[in-house]
């Protein structure tokens, strides 16, 4: 067996930011004091007169974004899911998503394996959050592959992205000739009992529990969902008429994220039941992050579970 | 300032006073007071100050406006109609649904407007990130943001002070409209900003003070401005809320109310016979 590659995506960020810094003259990266954690001091080291950093001020750094931006500029502007959705909501919203400008928001620390420092920094409400706001896509990829694809790709989009990374080292999913596309999400493994949709670090976990739910009987099919919106609305409908129950899974609130942006897709046009993996409407904890993961359900065993409920349901 | 400079410096934002109280009692609603207030800083930024081209708005050399009080966005309407920026008569539109005018400057579909505004404390932040992008890119584009002197309690304008000034960005000006009435009433019984001066000092700025009505006073400060190297400049411009119509001037219900027909009549009459004045000693 060969060896599992982990990294972490908030790694693939910094590592995609310092390629782009190579070739394209009007990116800049900014930062509020977190340029060790969010990996944009990869950037820094490299770039260091297209680096910025902002203090901890984490809504003015979404404004000079903006304005740095309207003078031409395309804008990574980075700190912590809590503090770039959260915190500054409203600049991203007024500053950035209203006037639709070139900034990409690269968010790392999402999610509860944030690990030991707790539900201040567990950011499970930023997809719910992002949704909201027109004309905002939002990637959330599911490894170091994926990450860097998400990073060049926000590049090339013409308005404002919210990229969502981790900061715990997850395995790697896809092969270095996986091709991603924003608003497209992609099968995995086909099966015929129950779609799993999955985004981030839940893809691998999905993968898992793929081969748990063969090895009872239970065919899945397993879809890949790294842009969260625009959601493939297509491959969502086909997923519900293949196989009839869809099981969501994903690192977020169960309320605002992927679950719920499926189940709008799916109740609007071909209802069937979907049953949501993620963060159960609670705050988040200090721990160990692959602990937390399991003591949350955020795990191929509840995904597995689910899709047995999910399956009973259509008896 | 010369004599003729300001005779029709005067011209202008007795212009532009009628301009945005048409807007704003066609529209039925909008913030009369802080437009009128700003009307003569406008009429000197958009006639002298400001290197900007209505026939070309989106020209990457111009200086840039950030209105960061973003209600004001009559005084602005009316300053980018009067120079030519779009027609005059579309001002009757103002915040109507087929309208470009909206209620709070949009840049995506008025011509001239450099930065979406309207949610206090956040337009300075974006002419910060402008002032800083002019310096990357070697330019001589200079960027202006007025704020309202309630605005400033928001502590994002205080983050971007901080930023401007550890940045050096000696091609910002940040004007308070220091009027001294916000919607709930006088700043002092809100939460006192004051002293203003002092905190802009504090922050790094090179901060002026003036009568922010007369242009002589702001002539001088931005020629100061031009002048100084190395730090952003804040002028401090003590203003009269509701300038130029008699019943709205110091007056805290004119914030954001439309004068009936009556009372928009009473506003034409007095600002046409001023404007009728000046041109009479042309």
């Amino acid at each position: 067996m060969s060896e599992v590659i982990k990294t972490a995506t908030r790694d693939a960020y910094g590592k995609a930011l310092v390629e782009l810094g190579n070739t394209d003259a009007k990116v800049l990266v900014l930062d509020a004091d977190l340029a060790a954690a969010t990996k944009t001091g990869m950037f820094k080291k490299e770039h260091p007169e297209k680096f910025i950093d902002c203090g901890i001020a984490e809504g003015n750094m979404m404004g000079i974004a903006a304005g740095l931006a309207a003078s031409g500029y395309t804008v990574f502007a980075s700190s912590f899911a809590m503090f770039a959705a959260g915190r500054a909501f409203e600049q991203v919203r007024n500053s950035i998503g209203y006037p639709h400008l070139n900034v990409k928001i690269g968010a790392t620390h999402a999610g509860i394996s944030v690990g030991e420092d707790g539900a201040s920094h567990q950011c499970c409400e930023d997809i719910g959050l992002m949704r909201t706001i027109p004309g905002m896509v939002i990637l959330n990829p599911a490894d170091d592959v994926e990450a860097r694809l998400c990073v060049l790709a926000a590049a090339e989009h013409d308005g404002p992205v919210y990229m969502r990374f981790g900061r715990l080292a997850v395995p790697r999913v896809f092969d270095e000739d996986y091709k991603f596309e924003i608003g497209k999400g992609n099968v995995l493994k086909e099966g015929d009992d129950v779609t799993i949709i999955a985004t981030g670090l839940m893809v691998n976990e999905a993968l898992m529990a793929y081969e748990e739910l063969k090895a009872e009987g239970i065919s899945a099919r397993v879809v890949n969902m790294a842009t969260i919106k625009p959601i493939d609305r297509e491959l969502v409908i086909d997923s519900a008429k293949k196989t009839g129950v869809i099981v969501t899974a994903e690192e977020h609130n169960v309320i605002g994220g992927l679950g719920s942006a499926v189940a709008e897709v799916v109740c609007e046009t071909v209802p069937v039941p979907v049953l949501r993996v993620g963060v159960e409407d609670t705050f988040g904890k200090s721990g160990p992050a692959v602990q937390l993961l399991h003591e949350f359900g955020l795990d191929a065993a509840n995904i597995v579970a689910k899709c047995k409920q999910a399956v009973a349901l259509k008896k | 300032m010369n004599a003729s400079l300001k005779k029709e410096l005067e011209i202008f934002a007795t212009k532009e006073r009628l301009l945005l109280l048409e807007g704003i009692f066609n529209a039925k609603a909008g913030h009369p007071g802080g437009s009128l207030s700003i009307a003569e800083l406008m009429a000197y930024l958009y006639n002298v100050e400001m290197k900007v081209d209505a026939s070309n708005p989106k020209w990457e050399d111009r200086d840039r406006f950030v209105l960061s009080k973003g209600h004001a966005a009559p005084a602005l309407y009316a300053t980018l109609a009067l120079k030519g920026f779009f027609p005059t008569e579309d001002m009757k539109k103002l915040r109507k649904s087929d309208s470009y005018l909206q209620g709070h400057p949009s840049m995506k579909c008025v011509p001239g407007v450099d930065m979406s505004t309207g949610s206090l404390g956040q337009g300075i932040s974006t002419a910060v990130g402008m002032a800083l992008a002019a310096k990357l890119d070697k330019k001589d584009t200079r960027v202006y943001t007025i704020l309202g002197d309630g605005e400033i309690e928001e502590g994002q304008v205080w983050e971007a002070a901080m930023f401007a000034n550890a940045k050096k960005l000696d091609n910002l000006v940040v004007i308070v409209d220091n009027n001294n009435l916000q919607i709930d009433g006088t700043v002092e019984e809100v939460n006192s900003p004051y002293p203003i001066p002092e905190k802009f000092v504090a922050f790094g700025f090179n901060t002026i003070e003036i009568d922010g009505n007369n242009l002589d006073e702001i002539e001088t400060a931005f020629e100061n401005a031009k002048n100084c190297k190395g730090k952003p400049t804040a002028i401090i411009a003590k203003t009269v809320k509701g300038k130029g119509v008699s019943y709205m001037e110091n007056a805290v219900n004119w914030h954001g109310a439309a004068p009936n027909e009556e009372l928009y009549n009473t506003a034409v009459a007095e600002l046409t016979a001023k404007l009728n004045e000046l041109e009479a000693a042309k």
